[in-house]
């Protein structure tokens, strides 16, 4: 950041220690207003956080040790909610769903996203062209995307092309659409379609800022072209790479709406658990909240655990 | 890694998996058209045929004839709109004193905004629920607006002070010598010069806020303020069979999105990749 207060007296060099004194007295006061602008200006945003996310987190929490019944007075319960939630096994399954749905569609989103993101770090014809069509399907609606695949995977029908071309390539024979392993199987794959490229153009920032002359300089030294993947790019990359695996893990973690929508309201995670208490049985509400705070606490886990195992910055 | 194929194999390897790559990116959405554009034969009929044997607007006609979607469609461009304005609005000031004045709790207000980006929408539905409740708001715009603007804030207001970061410094500077404060310095030097920045950030809020879900299942319950993305998935039950009208309103948000981003898509690949590589 550079100098942003300048009194009338730059330029000129002060030549005693008055001049100094008066210089600074001019400094400090603009910083002091300046500093006080800051905090004005920053203040809505501010305001808007602590009101819409810290305040609501916290009474979240204390909602977590209650048993609430919307509209009705609470009573405090201890961890009841939690082990009742524990014990549930809707919760069992979101936690296994959630936790497959993850693993699986960030690392083979990591994998493609890197292998797209070094064809695309070379000059080529048709190179524009290849990058723009990456950004279309990000722009999705996750909802619709999840919409239009559910077309796609419909069993025995002319819109189902992926279902037909899955069944006739013999990998599985079953409706999709009907099996929670498959659906889950299958929303990775939608998942994986949508946000590969945006993961492939995140890398690809990473690439471009290594500098060519070492890979002319390792070449000269007689690397191939694996030695120079694995020595130079891999780690050269990693810091872009992990901000971009941390925000994707947390993305997949509260997954949502693709696994509610293939899974036509069926289909559970961890945050359809949380949706099917708040919203749709007001008997499981306190499950509900004891399962947010849960999936908040897990990301918190799973941030931490990047931070300090993989060394990454999560902010700034 | 830059620079000429080392053989013609590497070459072929290399065209190939670009080639599929486009293909896979674009196929589906190729694929939604034609759904949207057959007839109904043509869709139940069994083996799927790669290219249309049919075409008719049918599917459109049914869609744009169906009140629901047609008022989803504007409760969306409201809500995500109203949004987009309390975002930039909120977002460029903060942004400002954040890329250009000195403050001290400049480092632990950057980070609270920005920690926004990674918590969990989902830790915050049961109170808000409940609050609204007692509002009496669920079902309204601002149920929706309200956690959409938490959410869309720390993406307005990083994309805003990378932007504002990259401006020469020495055009602030010579507004200042000339005697502008720094509120005039922003509204008639920082503000003009970062239109482009602004309105891609707008752009990206407007399609945050456009593509949100959670908030909107659960805090709008019929269609007088449902937007459309969640009243699309609603038609898999209405319109059961009638799979033309589903793939039909998919186009109907796909298309105008894709454009949107396709045309801005240097400035956009710019501005969300300018952290990562820091």
């Amino acid at each position: 950041m550079a100098e942003s207060a300048t009194g009338p007296g730059t330029g000129t060099r002060p030549s005693g220690g008055f001049v100094l004194a008066a210089l600074r007295t001019v400094r400090n006061e603009v910083t002091d207003k300046e500093r006080r602008l800051a905090y004005i200006l920053v203040t809505p945003a501010v305001v808007i956080i602590l009101a819409i996310a810290l305040v609501p987190l916290l009474y979240a929490i204390w909602l977590s040790f209650q048993e609430t019944i919307i509209n009705q007075s609470s009573s405090f319960v201890g961890l009841q909610n939690y082990v009742e939630m524990l014990q549930d096994s809707d919760f069992h399954s979101a936690l296994i769903n959630t936790t497959v749905f993850t693993v699986l569609s960030v690392s083979l989103e990591l994998v493609a996203g890197m292998a797209i993101a070094l064809a695309l770090s070379r000059a080529f014809k048709g190179r524009g062209i290849a990058r723009a069509t990456a950004l279309a399907p990000w722009a999705l609606p996750p909802a619709i995307a999840a919409v239009m695949w559910r077309l796609m995977f419909q069993d025995e029908v002319g819109g189902g092309i992926v279902a037909y071309l899955i069944k006739s390539s013999g990998i599985y024979t079953h409706p999709i659409l009907g099996s929670d392993t498959a659906l889950v199987m299958a929303a990775v794959l939608v998942d994986a379609w949508k946000t590969t490229p945006f993961m492939a153009l995140l890398l690809l920032a990473g690439l471009q800022v290594i500098p060519q002359d070492v890979y002319e300089a390792s070449k000269v030294d007689g690397a191939t072209s694996w030695q120079q993947f694995w020595r130079i790019t891999l780690p050269l990359v990693r810091p872009a790479m992990l901000v971009a695996l941390l925000f994707r893990t947390l993305d997949a973690w509260r997954v949502y709406d693709l696994l509610w929508v293939m899974g036509n309201r069926q289909l559970n995670s961890l945050s359809v658990y949380v949706y099917n208490g708040v919203k749709i049985s007001q008997l499981d509400f306190s499950l509900g909240n004891a399962a947010a705070v849960f999936v908040f606490l897990s990301s918190i886990a799973i941030a931490v655990v990047f931070i300090k195992v993989l060394g990454t910055r999560a902010v700034d | 890694m830059g620079g000429e194929f080392e053989t013609r194999w590497g070459k072929i390897v290399f065209y190939t998996l670009i080639i599929l790559f486009v293909l896979m990116t674009v196929s589906p959405l190729l694929w939604m058209a034609k759904l949207a554009l057959v007839s109904q034969t043509e869709l139940d009929a069994y083996p799927p045929r790669i290219l249309p044997q049919s075409l008719e607007l049918t599917s459109f006609e049914t869609i744009f004839g169906d009140n629901r979607f047609r008022s989803g469609l504007i409760n969306s461009v409201i809500i995500a709109g109203v949004t987009t304005v309390i975002c930039l609005s909120v977002g460029s000031i903060a942004a400002y004193a954040l890329a250009r004045l000195k403050f001290g709790l400049r480092g632990p207000v950057l980070s609270t905004i920005l920690a926004v980006a990674f918590f969990p929408a989902v830790a915050i539905i049961a109170p808000l629920f409940l609050q609204f409740s007692n509002w009496g708001i669920v079902n309204t715009y601002q149920a929706m607006i309200i956690p959409d603007v938490l959410f869309a804030l720390p993406l307005t207001v990083y994309l805003l002070v990378a932007y504002f970061r990259e401006l020469p410094l020495d055009i602030e500077e010579a507004a200042k010598v000339d005697g502008a404060g720094p509120m005039q310095t922003f509204f008639r030097v920082t503000l003009p010069l970062s239109i482009p920045g602004v309105v891609t950030t707008g752009l990206l809020c407007f399609i945050f806020a456009a593509t949100e879900f959670l908030f909107a299942n659960t805090f709008a319950f019929d269609p007088s303020t449902q937007p459309v993305t969640v009243i699309i998935p609603q038609f898999a039950t209405e319109y059961r069979t009638n799979y033309g009208a589903q793939a039909a309103a998919s186009m109907v948000v796909t298309v105008p999105l894709t454009i949107l981003v396709l045309a801005f898509q240097r400035r956009i690949v710019s501005g969300l990749t300018a952290g990562a590589v820091k």
